[in-house]
Formats: structure tokens, C-alpha cells, sequence
């Protein structure tokens, strides 16, 4: 492909529980093993896996929120330095933007919810008027007027919008979400992920979207990479890897949900 | 509602609150008026029972033990903002690098802030005392370290909890640094556990004052305080059982207050504001 | 064996949390009760049970075998806990003692009910696990709830709840937390232990897509009313109540679609 905006070679990462004692060895409690991905600009991809499956230990890496035990990062053909401070990795962080899964815990119940949308604007050093900035996002994501709010007045739904509102709010080309609707009512899951193909559409951002559910994934990305275990055990486009699966466990997480 | 308007819902809250206002007041006031001069000694006066002019009597030199408690307080309260102010101070400062910076200078704050909870505060202000001399420094200064290195203690799990949260990494993700996320996100969040700590700290420093005036390390003799009194008064309580009574009231009634108040600020800071764990769908 | 609910209603601090329940459950039934979260399903079941939290107040009608079980005193229904009515709860994690064994807390009730002892109580814990199907049953009970998986842990509670032999077993959300390959084996267990057993089953969900795989009959609740009932096969091919419509419509729109 025409260079890729994210492209990763070899990441893995290893997890030891800590010291019993001074002798005893640290035992590996996870691994993750080493992964290669290339993202086109615009490409929505899904990572699908169960717990354990490494997934959003991939997603955490691919922000540079965890550093790989080895292996390369590039996004928008710059390398990313894992042991860069905070200051550093700039660039990186006005390229990305995250939305995690639990609405409870990704807001700070004691910034206002206009605070907390406009955090990355003020972190970041973005240019203009960031208090219009921030009314325009959050009106986008339907809250509009809720600046003002705090988190503990506002239902798990609306909270997923507001941590959507702060991860577009810099205008990042990439966005990458772990989980953000697991943790939503059914009826909720649908809005906020009809809402996130709309904004991924108009603004032309790049989707990785990390998640269990496979319904998810293929409302809304193209490829798509299956992990158990730490490892990518398939990839491809989506209508294939979940039509056709070729792995044993693709096929055995495809039987495995509940049908009508 | 803000923890001040639960704190006041609390009925020991409002209680410890309202005494505690009432000895800033007192010491406040004490400054441009007592009932009389506390210094003023009268031999001719000496030991006269609760009546006029003394409303509570006069010690073995003849001063008002009313105008002496008004002055007291004055002591007690500089110590106890001081010791408290240093304490939080030590406290942040301790648990925030104990909560943030890298394993190996983590797990050495770690070992310094627990071997410095093993001394006793009185060690710590007979050794500072025994370099400096007895002054009420004394007091702040070993209170404040004693009692920061609990409150780091303390805080640093609290921290470390914190810490954990997805806003943490939200924003991190946002290009905050590590100052900037301690500053707008850590300290907010644990303030509550700072604030309970902060009372108790007050408590510790009234108590801890009237015990090392007592002992002759704490108050110079010159200045008004509590445990200076009860140190010259007690020497007499087989004659003069009642003198004794009102310093001591005064030094219990206080570090009662506001350990009620810390115990009432608890609540009132209860983590229901700062939960984060995602509540069980129905 | 049968459960009546009749006009159950449940206030919580003034407001009433759910209003004029009404359901019956005969033996060898398996009822769903479906709703999003905040409708009062759970509610419901824990005032079957007599467990609903301080400040809750249940006024109506529960019945069991033609007995009034609805403010009975706790010693009473103490006695049919466990021993007629087993519950099993969606928290794999909270729901066992950690510092206790397993297999201790599986016999708990057939200790409490039957006075079942010693090696008899080991036994039956480890029979039980096997029917479960958890691995190496002689060995498990032996472990603390930290050292199983989520899937694991549940069956330990479907385990727990069945030592008594109950003859209705209530199911809330059990298989939520976990994974979708686990939840599969789950549900298998529940709809097999329940038919050799004879007992009847009421699941609670929020998944119409879970309940169709384990109930025949289903009641919808909204805001704590009934609004629509009736066979399993009826709500889905033909749901009447736009709740129920809702249901449907967000399970498909987040359901994987075999055929796109």
C-alpha cells in the first residue's frame, strides 16, 4: 500500500509477575507476541479477541501508552521513540485520539464536562478558540450545551460521547477505541456506534477499533485481525475473515454467538 | 452538594466545627482584647477561686487563668496550622514521589518514609530540641514531619489508586506530562484524603504541644500556652484541684474537636464522588 | 413447584422502582425476564428472594408452591434459600469468598440445608464441579476463587447454587461478564442442568439474543412494568411493544449477520 499511516514491525511485550523473593525468577504472566500491522489512511480496522487476548495491550502500544519489550512503531512515517517523555511524543499525541471502555472511569468526575473536553486542545497547544472548539464537538456529538455538567450527572451513554468529544477535539487523524461501547446498554451501543461511523466518515479518520464483539466490528471496519492468546491468529477484510474464517478459533468465536 | 455542606449535615461535624471556630475566634480576639492582662502577676492574688474579676481563678502568681487560656490559644492555633501546613507539605511531596517516579527511587521513599514513621514524634522533637532549644518550632517542625510522613503514607496509596484510572491515561494520551496530570487530575482527586489527614494532624499538634511545653521543650516560658500551664499548675493539684481543670479542658475539648472534625470530614469525603469502577449494568 | 408473582411493586426511597409485576413460573418452566438496565429485573429477583438492599420496601405478592413468601421474616426464608430456590449472580468475581475454597463454598448450602459433612460434603462438592463441567474436579475444589478463570468462577456458582437441589434456580445475568466463547458453554450448562434436574429456571437479561437461547417464555420490563410477554418465539417474530421492538432491532443491529 501507498505508505501506510501506522505501521508496526515486531511489537511484542511481556508481562512477569513481580518478585516472591529475591532469588526466585519473575514468572511471565503474559505475553504478547510480536505483531506486524500496516494501516492505510482512512482504513478502519477491528481487533477482535476475548480477555487475555492481547488486545488492548496492542491498542495501548500503538498510542505509546505502554512501551514494547522490542519492535518498531511508525505513524505518519515518524518513528515513535517509547522512552520519548511526555513532551516528546507530541506529535503523537495530536495525531491520536482514544476512547477507552469504561464511561465511569475515563472522565475525571471533578473537571466539568467543557474541562475535560478541552484538555487535549490546552494540553496540546492547539491554535484558536478552544472554548468554541469544544461547544462545536460536543454539540457534533449530541450534547450540546452540556459543557457545564459534571460526569456523575450524566448516564454511561452520554459519558462515552464526551470521551469521543475529547478524542476529535485536536482533529487527530487517528482514532482508536478499546472497547468504548462494552460497557453500554444494547440500545446505547447502537447510537454511539452509529455515531462514531458518522464522525469517522465525515472527518476522514482512521479507525482501529479494539473489541470483543464481533457484531461491533462488523458494522464498522474493513479488516480486521483476530487475536487469542496474545498472538494475531487471522486477518483480511472483514466480510471474509468472518464469512469464511480459516482459523479453528475464528470459527470457534463465530459458533459461539448467540444467534436469533 | 459540596463535602462542606455534608460535613455541616453531620451533627459531630457541625459540633467539632462550630468549637473550632470558636478557638480561632478566641485566639483571634485575644489579640487586641483579654478580660485581663495575662501576664500580670499579683502575689496578693494568687490561687483566688472562679468569681469577679477572675472568671476562672488565678494561678500561683496571680494571673487570670481566663486571660491565660484567651493567649493560650494562640499558641495552639499557630501550632496547629503550622504542623499542619508542614505535614501536608512533607505529606505531597513524599507521596507524590513516592507514587510516581521509577521503581528504584519508589521502593527508596518507600523505605524512608516507613523507617521515619517508626520514631516516636516526642524523639523527633526532643532531638530537634536538643540542637535548637525548646520553642514552639520545636513542636510544628516534629509534628509536621512525624505526622507528614503518615499522611504519605496514606496518600500514596491513594495515589497509586487514582493513578490507575482510564482518566489518568485519557490523559496521557492527551500529551499531559507527568507534573501536569499530578497538578490537575492526582491531587484533586486525593484532596479529600489530604483534608481528613489535615484535621488529624491539628489534633495531634494541639496534643502534642501541651506535652512538650509540658516537659519544657515546647512553649518558652515567655509565651502564653496551654501546656505550659498545666506543666506550672499540676504542680499543685493536691492543694488547688480546680485550677488544673481548665487547661486541661481546654487542650482536651480542642484535639476532641478536631478529631471529631477529621473523623466527620471522612465522611463527608466519602469516595462516592470519586468512584470509578463501572457499576453492574441492572 | 411453582413460583407466583402477583402486582409485585418495589419502592426505593419514595419511588416506585418497579409496578405491578405479575408472572408465574411452573415447574420445569424457563422464564426470561428482559429489559435494559435501570428496568427492575434484578430488583425483581432479589424480592423473590427477600434480598433487596436497606430502604427497598416490596408490597404484593409472591407465592411459592401456594406459600406467601413476601415479607416473610429472614429465618424463614433463610431455610428456603439455597435449599428451593437457588441464585446465581453475575459477578463471577464478587459473588464467591475469596479467602475460602471453592469447594467449601459449593457444598455451603447442601451443609446448611441437609447437614451434609466431611468427606460426604467433599464429595459432593467435587460431583458437582463434574457436572459443571470444570476440569480436574477433585483438584479444583481445593482453590481459592483467584486462581479460577471468569467461566470458571460461574460455573463454581451454578455449582453452589445447585448443591441443595432447588427446585427453581434464578439466573441473574450470569454470563454477562464474561466472554462470548464462555457465555456459550454457560448457557449450554444451565439449559442442560435444568432440564435433568426437572427445576424450573428464571434468567434475567439484557440480551434478547442470551434469553433465546435459554428461555422459552419471556416478560419484557421497562421502567419496571411489564409491557410485553409472552413465548420466546412469539417476542421475536412478532414483538408488539416498542420496547421489545427496540430489543430486537439493537440485538440485530450489533449482531453479527451471517449472511450480509
Amino acid at each position: 500500500m501507498t505508505d501506510p499511516i501506522l505501521r508496526a514491525r515486531g511489537l511484542s511485550r511481556t508481562f512477569r509477575t513481580p518478585r516472591r523473593d529475591l532469588f526466585s525468577r519473575r514468572e511471565v504472566s503474559f505475553e504478547l507476541h510480536p505483531v506486524d500491522l500496516d494501516i492505510a489512511e482512512g482504513e478502519s480496522v477491528g481487533v477482535i479477541g476475548e480477555s487475555g487476548s492481547g488486545k488492548s495491550t496492542l491498542a495501548r502500544i500503538l498510542l505509546a501508552l505502554d512501551a514494547p519489550d522490542s519492535g518498531e512503531l511508525e505513524v505518519d512515517g515518524r518513528r515513535v521513540d517509547f522512552r520519548g517523555r511526555a513532551r516528546e511524543l507530541r506529535w503523537l499525541r495530536r495525531l491520536t485520539g482514544v476512547v477507552l471502555q469504561d464511561p465511569y472511569g475515563s472522565l475525571d468526575p471533578r473537571m466539568s464536562v467543557g474541562r475535560i473536553v478541552g484538555e487535549p486542545l490546552w494540553a496540546l497547544d492547539v491554535a484558536g478558540d478552544r472554548r468554541a472548539r469544544v461547544r462545536e464537538v460536543l454539540a457534533r456529538v449530541g450534547l450540546a450545551g452540556a459543557a457545564e455538567r459534571y460526569p456523575h450527572e450524566l448516564s454511561g451513554g452520554q459519558r462515552q460521547r464526551v470521551a469521543l468529544a475529547r478524542a476529535i477535539a485536536h482533529r487527530p487523524r487517528i482514532l482508536v477505541g478499546d472497547e468504548p461501547l462494552s460497557a453500554l446498554d444494547v440500545t446505547v451501543r447502537a447510537q454511539i456506534l452509529e455515531l462514531l461511523a458518522e464522525i469517522r466518515r465525515e472527518e476522514g479518520l482512521t479507525l482501529v477499533m479494539v473489541s470483543h464483539d464481533l457484531g461491533v466490528v462488523q458494522n464498522v471496519c474493513d479488516s480486521v485481525l483476530v487475536m487469542t492468546d496474545g498472538a494475531v491468529v487471522e486477518r483480511g477484510a472483514t466480510r471474509d475473515v468472518l464469512s469464511w474464517p480459516a482459523h479453528p478459533y475464528t470459527q470457534r468465536l463465530l459458533a459461539a454467538i448467540p444467534t436469533l | 452538594m459540596s463535602w462542606f455542606h455534608r460535613l455541616w449535615r453531620i451533627p459531630t461535624g457541625r459540633a467539632a466545627l462550630v468549637v473550632v471556630a470558636v478557638i480561632g475566634i478566641v485566639a483571634a480576639v485575644s489579640l487586641v482584647w483579654t478580660p485581663l492582662d495575662p501576664a500580670r502577676a499579683d502575689a496578693y492574688t494568687a490561687w483566688a477561686p472562679p468569681g469577679w474579676p477572675h472568671l476562672l481563678g488565678t494561678d500561683g502568681t496571680g494571673r487570670d487563668i481566663a486571660s491565660l487560656l484567651m493567649a493560650g490559644a494562640r499558641s495552639t492555633v499557630v501550632v496547629a496550622l503550622g504542623a499542619s501546613i508542614v505535614a501536608i507539605v512533607v505529606g505531597v511531596a513524599l507521596a507524590a514521589l513516592g507514587a510516581l517516579t521509577s521503581r528504584p527511587v519508589r521502593e527508596a521513599v518507600a523505605v524512608a518514609v516507613d523507617v521515619l514513621i517508626a520514631f516516636p514524634v516526642l524523639l523527633i522533637a526532643m532531638m530537634i530540641a536538643a540542637v535548637w532549644g525548646g520553642s514552639l518550632w520545636v513542636v510544628i517542625w516534629s509534628v509536621g514531619i512525624g505526622y507528614g510522613v503518615n499522611i504519605a503514607r496514606v496518600a500514596r496509596g491513594e495515589l497509586r489508586r487514582i493513578g490507575r484510572a482510564d482518566f489518568v491515561l485519557a490523559a496521557r494520551a492527551s500529551g499531559l506530562t507527568g507534573g501536569q496530570i499530578l497538578t490537575r487530575h492526582l491531587l484533586p482527586n486525593t484532596a479529600p484524603v489530604f483534608i481528613v489527614q489535615l484535621s488529624w494532624s491539628m489534633a495531634a499538634a494541639v496534643l502534642a504541644e501541651a506535652g512538650l511545653s509540658f516537659l519544657g521543650v515546647g512553649a518558652p516560658v515567655t509565651l502564653p500556652s496551654w501546656g505550659l500551664l498545666l506543666s506550672e499548675l499540676q504542680g499543685y493539684v493536691a492543694i488547688h484541684p480546680l485550677s488544673v481543670v481548665w487547661p486541661g479542658l481546654a487542650i482536651t475539648l480542642t484535639v476532641l474537636a478536631l478529631n471529631l472534625l477529621g473523623d466527620a470530614l471522612r465522611e463527608a469525603t466519602d469516595p462516592r464522588l470519586t468512584r470509578t469502577r463501572s457499576e453492574a449494568r441492572s | 413447584m411453582t413460583l407466583v408473582v402477583r402486582e409485585l411493586a418495589i419502592e426505593i426511597d419514595g419511588s416506585r422502582v418497579v409496578d405491578g409485576v405479575s408472572f408465574e413460573v411452573p415447574s420445569g418452566a424457563r422464564l426470561g425476564i428482559i429489559g435494559e438496565s435501570g428496568s427492575g429485573k434484578s430488583l425483581t429477583a432479589l424480592a423473590v428472594m427477600g434480598l433487596l438492599p436497606h430502604g427497598a420496601h416490596a408490597t404484593g405478592s409472591v407465592t411459592w408452591n401456594g406459600r406467601e413468601i413476601l415479607g416473610l421474616p429472614d429465618r424463614e426464608l433463610a431455610a428456603i434459600r439455597g435449599s428451593e430456590i437457588g441464585m446465581v449472580f453475575q459477578e463471577p468475581q464478587t459473588a464467591l469468598n475469596p479467602i475460602r475454597r471453592v469447594g467449601g463454598q459449593i457444598a455451603e448450602a447442601a451443609r446448611i440445608h441437609r447437614g451434609v459433612r466431611g468427606p460426604e460434603a467433599r464429595a459432593l462438592a467435587e460431583r458437582l464441579a463434574a457436572a459443571v463441567g470444570l476440569p480436574d474436579p477433585a483438584g479444583i475444589v481445593r482453590r481459592y476463587p483467584h486462581q479460577l478463570s471468569g467461566g470458571q468462577r460461574q460455573r463454581v456458582g451454578i455449582a453452589a447454587a445447585l448443591a441443595a437441589e432447588p427446585s427453581l434456580i434464578i439466573a441473574d445475568e450470569p454470563t454477562t461478564a464474561l466472554d462470548v466463547t464462555v457465555q456459550k458453554g454457560i448457557l449450554e450448562l444451565l439449559a442442560s442442568i435444568v432440564a435433568d434436574r426437572g427445576a424450573s429456571l428464571v434468567f434475567i437479561t439484557h440480551d434478547l439474543a442470551v434469553l433465546a437461547q435459554v428461555a422459552t417464555h419471556a416478560v419484557v420490563l421497562e421502567r419496571g412494568r411489564v409491557v410485553e410477554e409472552g413465548a420466546v418465539a412469539d417476542l421475536l417474530s412478532a414483538p408488539t411493544h416498542p420496547v421489545t421492538q427496540g430489543l430486537l432491532r439493537d440485538s440485530k443491529a450489533t449482531l453479527w449477520r451471517r449472511h450480509d
